[in-house]
């Protein structure tokens, strides 16, 4: 397993940061190391919000990113800021309303991250556990195991939402593995 | 929980887990970023434990809480960053001459005043030994992961204890805002130290006559123990005094009890010193950084190691002097303009080269930068 540094961005009151909490969380049940960190706006809502997170089987010094190599944004002012932190060979997750620049041909998934959010869960607040999902598909479950996943999703978010934002989770692999460009 | 113990846990609920394990049953706070969660989790966690948490109206008023609480008997804590440490330091000294045991954790931000509030810096390194006015004696200590969050709180409220003293748990956003694993394993292990009581009955007690220790035996209100605590110079009854000669032997007696025992709580990590011939001295999150940068030059053939100060306060006069007599240079590597740095060039009395590395943006100092400025080459 290589060292997996993952950006995720988006405004505040999407989630990123409790999607990159679940992501950590389940790499440290797994027995491997993780840090998380985020930064955020002054603004509780709306502002623009940001997570970081690092995976790997060697002790990690300095917590924040070098270079991502992958790269969530959930917002177009998410994208335009992050985008050139993202490595060249590093993995791109964007939702399908974000207009891309062109100046950087990297891997891309362009998903329908917050319209199947709404349409097929009738919220928004299960983006950031979509996005959750096509994270770990990229990560595999050859790192870490889907039951830890589940778990991890389980005892994080509000109890009476766990089955639709298992359902969510789900949601974000099957993008991943039916993406065609 | 892990099959090994570990759990993801934030540095500032590990500094409330390393309270609660001390035995801290009273948390008075005004909320600020990035302390916040500190009071947060306080908030949930101390009335289960029959404990009290209370919002106060300012960090004046906070500071005010916890020393009336601790006089009367109970573990003591409030949390709080620049804007609000400023206000603590009236009571921060109230409780050094008066001696009451507490803990103030300052979670450091970018300042002055408001500053950034959401950003890390180290600018309080200073504050934290000369923030509150007159001689006093200072006890800072500064983790630089969850793990060390955890443990060094509780050791804040150890030496708060023992020594009769505020203590501080010099924070900053990187650390506590920071999650990684946690191990609770060890807890049962924890020393945790309560203060001395007194074993004279009710009518003999003099409040404020020191131990062979410089310590005097402290009763809690409420226990049938009556005596006078003030801010204003006092004799060994707690009550004023205008003597010069009572004033010199207070002021002295509170400064040593702590100085003099520093080999005590003299808490530093060396990482790769052995051979350094240049040393980083770096704190806090920064020093994960100096780590890091470490690792890479020793790849380049660079003979560099770090020396990371956990007591911060008192100043590791001894500790610091020694690296100056085996590295050709060390390097300060700070979130501020250069507070610690001042202390290490006295420290090593121009026996080596000793150069800054500091960074004031509300940006972590990266491992490269200090790569470069110890002459070798970053790679990703």
């Amino acid at each position: 397993m290589e060292k997996y540094e993952i950006r995720l961005s988006g405004s505040g009151g999407q989630g990123v940061i409790l999607a990159s909490i679940i992501l950590a969380d389940a790499a440290i049940e797994q027995g491997l190391n993780a840090i998380q960190t985020q930064s955020y706006g002054p603004e509780a809502r709306g502002g623009s919000s940001k997570a970081e997170l690092i995976i790997s089987r060697e002790e990690i010094s300095y917590p924040k990113l070098r270079k991502a190599n992958i790269l969530l944004s959930l917002t177009q002012n998410a994208y335009d800021k992050y985008i050139a932190s993202l490595d060249k060979d590093g993995i791109l997750i964007v939702d399908e309303d974000i207009k891309l620049s062109g100046n950087y041909p990297v891997k891309t998934y362009r998903l329908p991250i917050l319209k199947n959010a709404v349409e097929k869960f009738e919220t928004a607040m299960v983006a950031n556990i979509i996005s959750v999902g096509a994270i770990y598909e990229l990560i595999g479950e050859d790192v870490i195991d889907k039951e830890i996943m589940i778990r991890s999703i389980s005892e994080r978010v509000p109890p009476p939402t766990i089955q639709k934002n298992l359902e969510a989770f789900e949601e974000g692999i099957n993008l991943i593995r039916g993406y065609y460009e | 929980m892990n099959d090994k113990g570990y759990k993801l846990v934030q540095g500032n609920e590990a500094c409330v887990e390393g309270a609660l394990a001390a035995g801290m049953r009273f948390f008075a706070g005004y909320p600020i970023t990035p302390s916040t969660e500190i009071a947060e989790l306080s908030s949930q966690r101390l009335p289960k434990l029959g404990g009290k948490f209370i919002q106060m109206e300012d960090e004046l008023a906070s500071m005010a809480a916890i020393i009336g609480a601790s006089l009367a008997g109970m573990k003591s804590m409030t949390a709080t960053s620049g804007p609000g440490f400023s206000l603590m330091q009236e009571n921060i000294g109230y409780a050094a001459i008066a001696e009451i045991p507490c803990v103030i954790v300052n979670v450091q931000r970018g300042g002055p005043s408001t500053g950034q509030p959401t950003s890390p810096a180290q600018g309080d390194v200073m504050q934290a030994r000369w923030g509150t006015h007159g001689d006093h004696p200072a006890i800072a200590l500064t983790p630089n992961s969850v793990q060390e969050t955890f443990e060094y709180t509780v050791k804040a409220f150890n030496l708060a204890e023992k020594y009769r003293t505020p203590v501080i748990l010099l924070m900053d956003e990187i650390v506590g805002h920071m999650r990684e694993k946690m191990t609770y394993k060890n807890i049962s292990d924890l020393e945790v130290i309560n203060r001395k009581k007194p074993s004279c009955k009710p009518e003999e007690y003099v409040a404020y006559r020191p131990d062979e220790d410089m310590i005097p035996p402290m009763a809690s209100f409420g226990e049938g123990y009556r005596y006078h605590v003030t801010g204003l110079t006092h004799d060994e009854t707690g009550f004023p005094t205008n003597s010069n000669e009572i004033s010199e032997r207070l002021i002295k007696r509170i400064v040593d009890k702590v100085e003099k025992n520093i080999d005590d709580f003299s808490y530093f990590e060396e990482y790769k010193m052995e051979d350094a011939e240049m040393a980083i001295i770096a704190y806090g999150g920064v020093s994960r950084s100096a780590k890091s940068a470490v690792d890479q030059l020793r790849k380049q053939n660079i003979k560099a190691g770090m020396f990371r100060p956990i007591t911060i306060w008192p100043f590791l006069e001894k500790q610091v002097h020694k690296v100056s007599f085996q590295v050709k240079e060390i390097y300060v590597a700070e979130m501020n303009l250069g507070q610690y740095s001042l202390e290490v060039e006295r420290a090593a009395c121009k026996n080596c080269k000793v150069s800054k590395i500091n960074k004031v943006n509300g940006e972590l100092i990266t491992p490269e930068e200090i790569i470069e400025a110890l002459g070798g080459r970053y790679e990703l």
